[in-house]
């Protein structure tokens, strides 16, 4: 039996103050919510997305006559739901939308109150710890006062973590997978060609597109194309792909005496299964996402370090937290490699936390939090079953106090 | 060693409330003793995927690590006690992690099976590899890459500059102080820097 979700909006009146200086009003919030919150509240669980998804984590859509909407399932759908490792059955678990992002909450493509022109370029820039206070008034408005636990991966992870800093005595557990204390230098360069990509294209008109009735697919296109090579590892894409030819798609040319006459000789056109499969991607991804929402998650992601207030020292900015802690990592991510997460986990030794820390030996990359190593689906399987043991016990104590 | 009364034997050498670090933690058990009859806390490091799994299950801080890299990730005499149960003859690195032991806990504690122990001396006399309860592979299977005695690591510990403050073996779950390089399948040792 399918999980259905629907998508529902809060709007907040109020402006909130952001890390820049800056502040934006009268802004909606998109979420969605699977489960039941219990008696006592104790049982929320706040999802947070990365670069290119939504609030959209688990279920599927349901057309008119209530039959699921094809390839609707969330993004988290293979680890949220009921009987899943964050069991719905059991946990109320919440996903939002960030300020910025193109998926109902407000973001560039929206019209500025102040104005009354669409934001464009001018969308504020809107950082981790903006979007986790974002979230911190969300949860006031759903009566939620401490959360069981934080989940996210990659800049999800980042937010998960930040809640552990800003709102120390909300958090009960942080669960970060596959994510840093801050960003590389080679991973802001990765960002910065991604967002040049997008920046050059004769279409962006900096950033005031709409009204113009251009889209810098492009630039997406590129953005999503380099994305995509560093969320993969070399192992997998070279068993995925190789070097095959886009023509053995359709004939067995590489398997024939001398392949090398398969070679088309062309330097414009497909040649390799690989460049087809980014060229597909890079399409798929400019037909639905944002160029100015590209340039505000990147963005989010290079500023995020919460270590820069106290020097760099890690240990000393993570002295606030006092949720208990699981991290997970995948050896072959090497855009947040373990050696980040390790990091981490240094700073909350230093520190005396509870904490975890699984390194998963998967081939997959930094996409691999995505997907269904039994490994590390039983861990966290696991640490959300010890989440609910607390949580039972506490009701019982207090029960019989 | 899974073996309650050794462990109960050894939890018995962990002060009362310690910050404790446990290398090669296997599945949890010793820590979630101490914790519930010794009120410690601490973490365990593990390799292992399935041991990582089952610490998480029973609720016990576990850092999965590979300790032949070493312990860069702890800071000096962080840890009031740091255990090597049973893990000393997986390593290759042994004699650093010897050292490393003692510079990270204030109290190092190391036990390991005795090779020295009669039965495997008889079995060696009588022209093969022991294998018994405590040593049950096989010598092309065993994953004990380290095998030494109770006086080796003595040996070793001296040579290492460490402070022994106390030493003696095991067997069945008793503390065996007499001839323990004899005696005892289990050898134990208590360290400092």
């Amino acid at each position: 039996m399918a999980m259905f979700a629907q998508s529902q909006t809060l709007h907040f009146a109020e402006p909130l103050l952001l890390q820049s200086g800056k502040s934006i009003r009268a802004y909606d919030l998109s979420y969605e919510t699977y489960g039941t919150l219990n008696a006592d509240k104790s049982n929320a669980v706040l999802v947070c997305h990365a670069l290119n998804a939504s609030h959209h984590v688990a279920g599927v859509y349901a057309n008119a006559d209530a039959t699921i909407q094809e390839k609707s399932a969330g993004w988290w759908d293979n680890m949220i739901g009921p009987g899943k490792p964050v069991d719905t059955n059991r946990f109320f678990v919440i996903g939002v939308n960030n300020l910025g992002s193109c998926f109902g909450s407000t973001g560039p493509m929206h019209v500025n109150p102040n104005t009354q022109q669409v934001y464009g370029a001018d969308f504020p820039v809107v950082t981790v710890e903006d979007w986790v206070n974002a979230q911190a008034l969300l949860m006031d408005k759903l009566g939620i006062k401490t959360l069981a636990a934080l989940m996210g991966g990659s800049l999800g992870g980042m937010q998960a973590l930040s809640w552990t800093l800003q709102y120390p005595e909300r958090v009960r557990h942080a669960v970060v997978i596959a994510s840093a204390p801050n960003l590389t230098a080679e991973n802001i360069a990765f960002n910065e060609v991604a967002r040049r990509a997008i920046v050059t294209d004769p279409d962006f008109h900096g950033g005031h597109f709409y009204g113009l009735g251009v889209i810098p697919k492009r630039g997406l296109r590129i953005a999503r194309m380099i994305g995509h090579i560093t969320y993969l590892s070399d192992d997998v894409m070279n068993a995925k792909f190789g070097r095959k030819l886009k023509q053995s798609l359709r004939f067995d040319s590489y398997k024939s005496q001398n392949h090398t006459d398969a070679y088309s000789y062309t330097t414009q056109e497909v040649e390799f299964q690989i460049e087809s499969y980014l060229r597909h991607q890079g399409d798929k991804f400019a037909e639905y996402f944002d160029a100015n929402t590209y340039l505000l998650i990147t963005r989010a992601l290079d500023y995020f370090d919460p270590a820069r207030k106290f020097g760099g020292d890690l240990t000393q900015a993570l002295a606030i937290a006092k949720a208990k802690f699981l991290l997970v990592s995948f050896t072959t991510d090497w855009r947040f490699s373990p050696s980040r997460s390790r990091e981490l986990v240094k700073a909350l030794l230093d520190n005396n936390r509870d904490v975890s820390y699984a390194e998963i030996d998967a081939p997959h990359g930094h996409d691999a939090f995505l997907l269904d190593d039994p490994r590390y689906i039983s861990l966290v399987s696991s640490y959300f079953n010890s989440i609910l043991s607390e949580i039972n016990a506490k009701i019982r104590t207090e029960a019989t106090a | 060693m899974s073996d309650f009364a050794t462990m109960q034997a050894i939890a018995q050498l962990v002060p009362l409330g310690s910050r404790v670090l446990d290398l090669g933690c296997g599945d949890g058990a010793l820590l979630a003793h101490l914790q519930a009859t010794r009120h410690c806390t601490g973490y365990g490091i593990e390799i292992d995927d399935a041991n990582v799994l089952a610490c998480v299950q029973r609720g016990v801080n576990v850092i999965q690590l590979n300790l032949d890299e070493g312990l860069a990730l702890f800071d000096d005499a962080s840890f009031d006690v740091v255990l090597q149960i049973d893990t000393l003859q997986h390593l290759r690195n042994a004699e650093v992690m010897l050292r490393e032991t003692a510079r990270v806990g204030r109290l190092g504690i190391v036990a390991f099976p005795n090779f020295a122990h009669w039965p495997n001396r008889l079995s060696i006399l009588l022209g093969r590899m022991p294998v018994t309860r405590r040593l049950p592979y096989q010598w092309y299977d065993t994953p004990n890459i380290r095998v030494g005695t109770h006086a080796d690591l003595r040996e070793l510990a001296l040579q290492s500059g460490l402070n022994v403050q106390d030493s003696f073996g095991i067997q069945e779950g008793r503390a065996v102080r007499f001839a323990p390089n004899l005696l005892a399948g289990t050898s134990v040792f208590l360290f400092s820097r």
